[in-house]
C-alpha cells in the first residue's frame, strides 16, 4: 500500500488551492478539482434529532447523538461516464430504496435509533458512515487494551478493562464563534470540492469529497463538525486575520500584459505559501495508518498523528482511490491536551506499560510520570496506593524546597 | 492651501453619511443583521444631527432612500430646540418637499413615529397639518390609512368636516355616508358587490371576511390595484389562470423591472427573452433620456457572485442594481462592454453565483481601453482578495497617472461595521447606489470620494441642490 507522502498531497489527488475568503478571524480556503473523481459521490443522510445506538457486536452499545451520515455511493467502473457531471436519478425510486434497503433493522416507531457499525455497508454499492467519527474512534481506541505485562503499578482496573471508558470532548461547529457567519457568507468556487477551514489562521479542519455537485450539498454540514478546544477558544480571538493577497511590484509593472502577469503571481505564490506553510502540516511523517473498509477500488482509512507536543495534530479519515488519489478526507484538529493524552499513550506502548522505562526514556522519574498520567486524566490506571506515594513525595519536594 | 483638517473630516463625514443613507435601509443584508446595520445607521444620524445639522437637513435633498429620509425628518422635529429661527424655516420648507415626495404609507408611518416619541411642537403640527391638506384625496387616504389618518388627526388636533369625523371615529352610528367612498366602505360590511370599490389593500380584508374565492376576488378587483400591486400580484394571478391582472412592464421603473425579471425562474425568462429585454432597455433609454449615448466607450464590471443574494429581507438587491446598472450603462455607452464576474454574458439568466474576481474582470476592463470603467459591485473582492485594489492602484500610479480614465465604483450595501459603503481602493471614488436610476447622479457626485474637492465645494454643490429641490422649475 503506497501511502501519501506528506508533501504533494494536494497535487497527488488534482487539488488546486483557491484565493482565501476571510470572516473575523475564521479563514477558508477552497480546494478546487478540474475534474472529479470519477466512480464515487457522497451523500448525505440527515438523521432525526435523537440519540442513536451503535450495536458494536459482543453486547456492547455504542450511543451517541449524530446530526447526519454520510453515505458513499460507487459504480464498478462499467459505465465510465457515470459521475461526471450532474447525475439524473429517480428521486421516488431513491426513497423507495432507502426505506427498503438502507436503514433495515430500524423500527420507525422507536424513539431510538439503532445502527449497527459505524462504517457499514448498506448494500452493495453504498457505504455509510458518520462522518469523523471513523478519525475520532481510531483516536479513542488508541491502545484501548490498557497495560500488556501486569506490571505492579497499575491497577486492577486497568488490567481488566484497559482504558474503558474512555471519552475525549468536543465543540461543533456552531459552538465556534465566527465560523456559522463564516460558512453562510462563503462564495463557492466553481469546480470547488473541498476546504480548509483556519480559526486565527491556525488550521482547524480539512474537508475534501470526489465532486463539485456533493461539495454544494455538504459545505453547510461543516457547521455540524466536530473541532477542539484549542479551535473553539481560537474562535474568542476577535482579530480580524489579514488578508493574504500580497503586492504589486510597482517597478516590474509597464504594461497591462505586466500588470496581469503579476496578478497571476500572487495567486501563485499564495497558493505556494498556502501548501507549504499554512496546510503544511496537515500530513506528517511517522504516521499511522489503518484501513477500515474497502469499497471496489478505494479505500476508507483512517490516519493518527506521531502526536508531536506542542505542534499540530490532526487526526484524519479519507477515501483514498487505487491511484493514491484523495476522494474523500475529513481532519480534526486535536487539542493539546489530547496530543499529550496521545503522547504518553504512545509512549507507554512503547515500552510495554513499564512505568519505569517510559520514564527512563522521556527523561523523567517515575514519580513524574504518575503524575503526569494523574494530570493527563489518567490517574485511574494506577493503583490507588502507588499514586498516593507519589503525590506525597511530590508534596514533601515542594515544601522541603520551600522550608 | 486654506482647506483646515475640520472641513477635510466634515468633508468626509457628509459623504459617508450620504453612502450610508442611500443605500442602508436598516435591513438585513448578505453580511450583517439587521441589528447591526440599524445599530450603526443610528450611531451615524445621531451623529451627523449633533455635528453637521444644516449638512443633515441638506442631505435631504439628494437621492437617499425614503427609510432615511423619513428619519431625518423625525429627527429634526424632535430636536427642534437647537435650531435657531432661519435655520428652522429652511428646515422647514425642505422637509415639506421631502415629505410631498414620499409615498404616503411611509409619511403615515412618521406621523406615527412621532405620536410615540411623544413630539407635538407646533412646527410639527403645521407640517402634519399642511401635509394632510395636500393630500389630492383624503377620503381615499382615510378609507385605505384608516388607522394612521385617524392617529395624524388625534396629534395635530385637526379639524374635521363632519361626514369624515364621523366616518374616523364613529363610523357605525352613521344610516348611510354622502361620500362615495365612505358609503362603500359601510356597504362592504353586508355586500360583496361593494368592496369591489375600495382599495385593494381595504377590499382584501372584507373578501376574507365573506369569503370570497381568490380567484373571482382577483379579477373583479383588477381595475382597483396600483402599478405596483398589479406587478405584485402578476405571477400570483396567472397560477390562477387569471391573465386579467397583467403589468404594463415598460412603465416600470427600471431597478424593480429588474428585481421582477430576477425573481422570474430560467425558463420562464428564456420564453419571454423578448419581451422582458425590450421592457429592460425602453425604461433605461427612459432614464438615460438626455444623456443617451454621450459617455463614449463604456467597460463595467458587474458583480453578480453569490454575495448578490442579498438576504431574505432584500432578496437579489445587488443582482438587481448591477442588471438595471447594465441596461442603464448600455443606454448611455456610445460603445458598450459589460464583464460580469462569474464570467456569464447572458444578462437575462443571471443568478448569483461563485466568489467575486473583481481585480481580474478590471484588467479585462482595462484591456478594452475604455473612456470610462463604471465597477457595480457590494467591494468584497475576494478572488484573490486584495487583488483588485493593487490592480487599480498600479494603474493609477504607474499606467494612467493622467487619469485618462475615469474609474468609479458603485456600491449597494452598506457595511455596518465601516459605517461606509465598502471602497475598493483609496485611489477610486466610491458611492453608495439604491435605486440603478440614479447611476447618472451618483458618479457626479463620487468626484467628491476622491478627495480632491474640498468642503467648500461640497457645501455649494448641496445648495444648489437644495435650491432646486426646494424649488423645481
Amino acid at each position: 500500500m503506497s501511502w501519501l507522502e506528506p508533501v504533494r498531497w494536494m497535487e497527488r489527488s488534482g487539488l488546486r488551492t483557491g484565493p482565501a475568503q476571510a470572516w473575523g478571524s475564521v479563514r477558508l480556503v477552497p480546494l478546487v478539482r478540474d475534474e472529479p473523481v470519477p466512480h464515487l459521490r457522497l451523500d448525505r443522510r440527515v438523521y432525526a434529532d435523537e440519540p442513536s445506538v451503535v450495536d458494536v457486536g459482543d453486547g456492547t452499545h455504542y450511543i451517541s447523538y449524530i446530526p447526519h451520515a454520510f453515505v458513499a455511493r460507487w459504480d464498478d467502473g462499467e459505465a465510465p461516464a457515470a459521475a461526471y457531471g450532474t447525475q439524473m436519478r429517480d428521486k421516488a425510486k431513491l426513497e423507495k430504496a432507502k426505506l427498503e434497503k438502507d436503514d433495515r433493522g430500524i423500527v420507525p416507531s422507536m424513539p431510538i435509533r439503532v445502527r449497527r457499525r459505524m462504517a457499514r455497508r448498506v448494500t452493495k454499492d453504498r457505504l455509510r458512515f458518520l462522518p469523523l467519527h471513523v478519525a475520532v474512534e481510531g483516536y479513542l481506541a488508541l491502545h484501548f487494551g490498557g497495560p500488556e505485562i501486569a506490571w505492579s503499578e497499575w491497577s486492577r482496573r486497568a488490567l481488566a478493562n484497559g482504558l474503558s471508558p474512555r471519552s475525549e470532548e468536543a465543540y461543533t461547529g456552531a459552538q465556534v464563534r465566527g465560523l456559522a457567519d463564516a460558512l453562510r457568507i462563503f462564495e463557492i468556487h466553481p469546480g470547488q470540492c473541498g476546504v480548509l477551514v483556519y480559526v486565527a489562521d491556525a488550521l482547524a479542519s480539512a474537508f475534501v469529497v470526489p465532486h463539485p455537485d456533493d461539495y454544494r450539498a455538504l459545505h453547510p454540514t461543516l457547521v455540524e463538525d466536530l473541532f477542539g478546544e484549542l479551535v473553539y477558544q481560537y474562535g474568542f480571538l476577535t482579530l480580524h486575520v489579514p488578508d493574504l493577497g500580497g503586492r504589486v511590484d510597482d517597478t516590474a509593472v509597464r504594461s497591462l500584459v505586466e500588470l496581469r502577469a503579476e496578478a497571476t503571481r500572487l495567486q501563485r505564490d499564495w497558493a505556494d505559501f498556502h501548501d507549504g506553510v499554512m496546510a503544511g502540516n496537515l500530513f506528517q511523517e511517522n504516521e499511522s495508518h489503518a484501513t477500515v473498509q474497502h469499497l471496489h477500488g478505494f479505500e476508507l482509512t483512517r490516519s493518527l498523528p506521531p502526536f508531536n507536543l506542542r505542534g499540530e495534530n490532526h487526526i484524519r479519515e479519507s477515501i483514498i482511490d487505487g491511484n493514491g488519489r484523495i476522494a474523500y478526507l475529513k481532519s480534526f484538529r486535536l487539542s493539546e491536551a489530547q496530543v499529550r493524552r496521545g503522547y504518553l499513550l504512545t509512549r507507554l506502548a512503547a515500552h510495554d506499560w513499564s512505568l519505569e522505562a517510559t520514564a527512563e526514556a522521556l527523561g523523567a522519574t517515575k514519580g513524574d510520570l504518575a503524575l503526569r498520567l494523574e494530570r493527563a486524566g489518567f490517574g485511574y490506571l494506577l493503583r490507588q496506593d502507588v499514586l498516593d506515594h507519589y503525590r506525597a513525595q511530590a508534596r514533601r519536594a515542594v515544601s522541603g524546597g520551600g522550608r | 492651501m486654506t482647506e483646515t483638517l475640520a472641513d477635510l473630516i466634515a468633508c468626509e463625514d457628509v459623504l459617508m453619511f450620504v453612502n450610508a443613507a442611500i443605500t442602508s435601509t436598516g435591513q438585513r443584508e448578505f453580511r450583517h443583521h439587521e441589528g447591526e446595520q440599524r445599530l450603526s445607521l443610528n450611531f451615524l444620524h445621531a451623529y451627523m444631527l449633533h455635528n453637521y445639522r444644516d449638512l443633515y437637513a441638506a442631505s435631504l435633498a439628494l437621492d437617499i432612500n425614503d427609510h432615511n429620509a423619513a428619519i431625518i425628518v423625525r429627527n429634526l422635529l424632535e430636536h427642534a430646540a437647537a435650531a435657531g429661527a432661519d435655520q428652522r424655516r429652511s428646515e422647514g420648507r425642505i422637509i415639506a418637499r421631502r415629505l410631498a415626495l414620499l409615498p404616503p404609507q411611509r409619511v403615515y408611518g412618521l406621523f406615527r413615529d412621532l405620536r410615540r416619541a411623544g413630539v407635538n411642537n407646533r412646527r410639527t403640527r403645521a407640517i402634519m397639518r399642511d401635509w394632510l391638506a395636500a393630500r389630492p384625496d383624503p377620503a381615499f387616504d382615510a378609507v385605505k390609512y384608516r388607522g394612521a389618518v385617524k392617529a395624524a388627526v388625534r396629534h395635530a388636533h385637526l379639524d374635521l368636516d363632519d361626514e369624515t369625523g364621523a366616518f374616523l371615529f364613529a363610523p357605525h352610528t352613521s344610516r348611510a355616508f354622502q361620500t362615495p367612498i365612505f358609503e362603500a366602505w359601510r356597504r362592504a360590511h353586508y355586500e360583496h358587490g361593494a368592496l369591489y370599490d375600495l382599495p385593494y389593500t381595504v377590499a382584501e380584508g372584507f373578501a376574507a371576511k365573506h369569503g370570497i374565492p381568490r380567484a373571482v376576488f382577483l379579477e373583479r378587483i383588477e381595475p382597483r390595484l396600483t402599478r405596483r400591486e398589479r406587478l405584485g400580484l402578476q405571477e400570483n394571478a396567472r397560477r390562477r389562470g387569471i391573465e386579467a391582472v397583467a403589468a404594463d412592464l415598460t412603465t416600470m421603473p427600471l431597478t424593480r423591472l429588474a428585481t421582477y425579471v430576477l425573481a422570474l425562474p430560467l425558463d420562464e425568462r428564456v420564453k419571454r427573452r423578448a419581451e422582458l429585454t425590450a421592457a429592460l432597455r425602453t425604461s433605461a433609454r427612459r432614464v438615460a433620456s438626455g444623456l443617451a449615448g454621450t459617455w463614449g466607450k463604456v467597460a463595467a464590471v458587474l458583480d453578480d457572485s453569490f454575495s448578490t443574494t442579498g438576504s431574505a429581507q432584500k432578496k437579489r438587491r445587488p443582482l438587481a442594481v448591477a442588471l438595471a446598472g447594465h441596461f442603464l450603462l448600455e443606454a448611455l455607452a456610445g460603445e458598450y462592454v459589460p464583464l460580469w464576474t462569474s464570467g456569464r454574458s447572458d444578462p437575462l439568466l443571471l443568478y448569483p453565483y461563485g466568489p467575486t474576481p473583481l481585480g481580474e474582470r478590471i484588467l479585462d476592463g482595462l484591456d478594452t481601453g475604455p473612456d470610462r470603467l463604471v465597477i457595480v459591485s457590494d467591494g468584497w473582492d475576494n478572488a484573490p482578495p486584495g487583488l483588485a485594489a493593487e490592480v487599480l492602484r498600479v494603474w493609477r500610479t504607474r499606467l494612467d497617472p493622467g487619469r485618462r480614465v475615469a474609474v468609479t465604483h458603485l456600491n449597494p450595501v452598506y457595511d455596518a461595521d465601516d459605517f461606509d459603503v465598502r471602497r475598493i481602493a483609496p485611489t477610486v471614488p466610491t458611492a453608495g447606489i439604491r435605486d440603478a436610476e440614479d447611476l447618472p447622479a451618483l458618479v457626479e457626485l463620487a468626484r467628491f470620494a476622491e478627495g480632491r474637492v474640498g468642503l467648500g465645494e461640497l457645501r455649494a454643490h448641496l445648495d444648489e441642490r437644495v435650491a432646486r429641490f426646494v424649488e423645481p422649475s
